[in-house]
């Protein structure tokens, strides 16, 4: 194990989506025990500056590993199917018809109620989207879907962001 | 044959040598300084045994300065040249002051940060600060008969880069070896949490005298975790006693002008809102010049007007829990900090929202103090200190600003620090030979609703057509919260990088100026404290190389070895020279001859750490 170890080399555990997040978080602190700057306080310049490297690189798996959306990016990306959201946008077509329904459901919604009962539906559809990703990545071993899926839920992502900040508005 | 001994990593090669570690906190209204002795962390008392040192300095046209109580009792007095409060000047410009003519200064407009015009000249909040700082390095070295080896330097967790580089800058003005900036919140919750044993999520609300923080954090053994944070780094004690004053004023149709006049009205309505977290009505009473003031106030009528900035602290903790994904019934317990916690209706606020009695078991005017040197003590590899392992986060996002005057989001809030992220850019325009990065920290999507760090260029990008240049700029933000900036053009092999240390006006020349003018010239030569500085540095260089070498020496071949030892050889020569620079040019070349040789001792000591621990488990 070394800096250039990937993300699930470090945290010791097998690259797939599934993923039991209380040992994650054990791992991460653990990790942190040992490279955390605030241990080479003592230790010179170069001591500080390869923890620094090593702080900075554990934080980056760990932020990776514990999204799921990024953790299923990533495995793609290791089995050589980039995501590249800014020039491929291929994704399920039915999701595009989805995602203009609920441009419109936002754009008429009135109410907190409306804009909650919008959030929940969002928030239903990423859970079994987040199934499908799972079953598509661990199970069939099909990163092309995989990434598809990827792309359609960065889409909601995005979407369940601009609905928090509609409630927020809204005085949620 | 005799075992060598060797020292365990991170801890002090000579187990008999103590450093002396302390935790300052640096505080709006007051400051104090702790340290952990025979095992206990305690805030210093000056010689008439009070630990509290009010955050205010007199300057007097003899060139002297008075500090703490001295300076207080005179602010009515002396109000233009008695300085309280400047926390919340801190790396802020004049545009930033809110209600800059309620304040009895003469302001001086400065790049970077503001300044006050007092009988000994313009001073900057940097100045002041490090004052104050000094002070209590004196204290600790009187109590402790001997130098302080390092302090963690507590800032609120809202602070950001330019008031933490601000803060980090008064330090080291003021002769400090700064360990490490810690959030105050996060300190706070050291202090607790190892006084309870208290595991799980808990939240600190800090309402201090100039600044809110309210943090989550997860605790387990020896374990701080913050998961979010927030706050707002101008809304303290000072606004309650501001809008009080205002409000008395408005009841008897007074117009205060004077800076004495002022002044007087402010320490008055502390003084009664004191007075009505325990009483219900109070007077608020003082002299002015156009007669005596005296307002009689309710604690319903004082709340009332207070409720405003009590909301705005809510809205903040509502904001923090949304961050964090976590519902306010799954938080274990409230630690409330800062003095201005001790009004009856923020306690009242907090527990009921929360459903629960806030924690005010801990002294909210130590707490701070306290957690910051038992941090400094574990630092400073001090034996028998506590294992600590702090992971904190950014308050604030950081990014860029792009086309049309957007932000483009490089390092998200709560973030765990250290962290870094970087970003590719292109150019805008055929044979584009350079671009301007402005880097701008805060939440909003426009640049001119976020705080400006910094601004430099990228020269010499070799023409292209728009869009084929790719310039990668990379955001770093180390343990103190403090960021750093690069840029480098990655196509047809050209590369130009160049490196930003945001420091908000402070240049290097002017940090010299103020170091010559200080206080320290007066006990030392500059040259002479620099050259010991220098020296205590190769020194603890040495012992750690040492160490090192002693410990996983067999990492190295022979030829590695040599080279190292010639390193440590010259360093130890160069101890004899009385040239600050050469030392410290043979530390820095002691510390990049060892990169290699750290890194491999790091890859060892996480294989072993962890295949233990592993074991541990089975």
């Amino acid at each position: 194990m070394n800096l250039a170890s990937t993300d699930f080399e470090l945290f010791e555990i097998s690259p797939r989506f599934a993923l039991d997040r209380s040992a994650l978080d054990a791992r991460w602190i653990a990790l942190q025990a040992e490279v955390h700057p605030d241990k080479f306080v003592t230790q010179g310049g170069a001591a500080q500056r390869v923890a620094m490297q090593w702080a900075v690189r554990v934080n980056e798996a760990y932020r990776r590993l514990k999204d799921p959306l990024e953790r299923a990016a990533y495995l793609c990306e290791l089995n050589g199917v980039p995501i590249e959201a800014e020039s491929n946008t291929a994704m399920p077509t039915d999701f595009l018809m989805q995602q203009m329904a609920w441009r419109e459901s936002l754009d008429d919604a009135e109410t907190v109620e409306q804009v909650a009962a919008l959030a929940e539906e969002v928030a239903a559809h990423e859970r079994s989207a987040l199934d499908e990703l799972r079953i598509a990545l661990d199970d069939r071993g099909d990163h092309v879907t995989a990434a598809k899926q990827v792309r359609a839920l960065m889409f909601s992502e995005r979407f369940a962001r601009d609905v928090d900040q509609r409630l927020e508005a809204l005085g949620q | 044959m005799a075992l060598l001994q060797i020292s365990e990593p991170g801890g002090a090669p000579d187990p008999h040598q103590r450093r002396i570690a302390i935790g300052i906190d640096l505080g709006t209204t007051h400051s104090l300084v702790a340290a952990v002795r025979h095992g206990v962390a305690e805030c210093l008392p000056d010689a008439s045994g009070r630990a509290i040192l009010p955050s205010a300095v007199r300057y007097l046209s003899d060139g002297k300065r008075q500090i703490g109580a001295a300076a207080l009792s005179e602010a009515a007095v002396d109000p233009r040249n008695t300085l309280v409060s400047v926390k919340r000047f801190m790396g802020r410009g004049l545009a930033d002051i809110e209600h800059p003519e309620r304040l009895p200064y003469e302001f001086v407009d400065a790049p970077g940060m503001v300044r006050m015009q007092t009988v000994a000249g313009i001073k900057s909040p940097v100045e002041v600060s490090a004052e104050i700082l000094a002070t209590l390095r004196f204290r600790a070295e009187d109590t402790f008969d001997d130098d302080v080896f390092g302090a963690v330097v507590t800032v609120p967790a809202y602070f950001d880069d330019a008031q933490r580089q601000a803060t980090k800058d008064a330090a080291q003005l003021a002769g400090l070896n700064v360990l490490r900036l810690i959030s105050e919140p996060t300190a706070a919750a050291i202090a607790y949490g190892l006084e309870n044993g208290s595991e799980g999520l808990y939240a600190v609300y800090d309402l201090g005298g100039g600044t809110f923080d309210i943090s989550l954090l997860r605790l387990a053994a020896g374990v701080f975790e913050v998961v979010a944070t927030g706050g707002d780094s101008a809304l303290g004690g000072d606004d309650f006693d501001a809008a009080l004053a205002a409000w008395a004023l408005g009841e008897v149709r007074l117009d205060v002008r004077t800076p004495q006049d002022k002044r007087a009205v402010l320490v008055a309505a502390r003084a009664t809102k004191e007075k009505l977290s325990s009483a219900d009505h109070a007077t608020l009473a003082c002299p002015l010049a156009q007669g005596e003031l005296a307002v009689r106030v309710s604690r319903a009528q004082f709340d009332a007007l207070a409720q405003p900035l009590l909301a705005r602290t809510m809205t903040a903790v509502r904001k923090v829990l949304r961050d964090a994904k976590v519902d306010k019934t799954e938080v274990q317990g409230v630690v409330m900090v800062g003095g201005s916690t001790r009004m009856p209706m923020v306690q009242t606020a907090v527990g009921s929202f929360f459903a629960q009695p806030p924690l005010t078991n801990l002294n909210p005017d130590e707490v701070v103090a306290l957690g910051a040197a038992i941090q400094a003590n574990a630092l400073a590899g001090n034996a028998g200190a506590d294992e600590l392992l702090l992971l904190d986060v950014i308050a604030l996002s950081l990014g860029l600003e792009t086309m049309g005057g957007l932000v483009e989001r490089i390092i998200p809030r709560n973030s765990t620090i250290p962290t870094a992220r970087a970003q590719d850019f292109t150019t805008f325009k055929d044979g584009q030979t350079a671009i301007a990065i402005h880097v701008v920290q805060g939440e909003r999507e426009v640049v001119a609703d976020c705080r400006s760090l910094a601004r430099f260029e990228l020269r010499g990008i070799p023409p292209m057509v728009a869009g084929a240049a790719r310039v990668r700029v990379s955001f770093a933000v180390d343990a103190d919260g403090l960021l750093n900036v690069t840029a480098r053009e990655e196509t047809s092999g050209v590369e130009s990088a160049i490196s930003v240390k945001p420091s908000y006006g402070l240049g290097d020349d002017e940090i010299a100026r103020m170091l010559t003018e200080s206080f320290s010239t007066a006990e030392a030569d500059m040259i002479e404290r620099s050259l010991r500085e220098s020296r205590v540095e190769a020194e603890r260089m040495l012992l750690a190389t040492r160490a090192a070498l002693a410990a996983d020496g067999d990492l190295l071949r022979a030829d590695e070895r040599d080279a190292i030892e010639r390193l440590l050889f010259q360093l130890n020569a160069s101890r004899e020279i009385s040239d600050h620079h050469a030392i410290d040019a043979a530390v820095e070349a002691l510390a990049k001859g060892t990169e290699a040789f750290a890194a491999e001792r790091m890859n060892r000591s996480i294989r072993v750490a962890l295949a233990g621990r592993s074991v541990d488990e089975i």
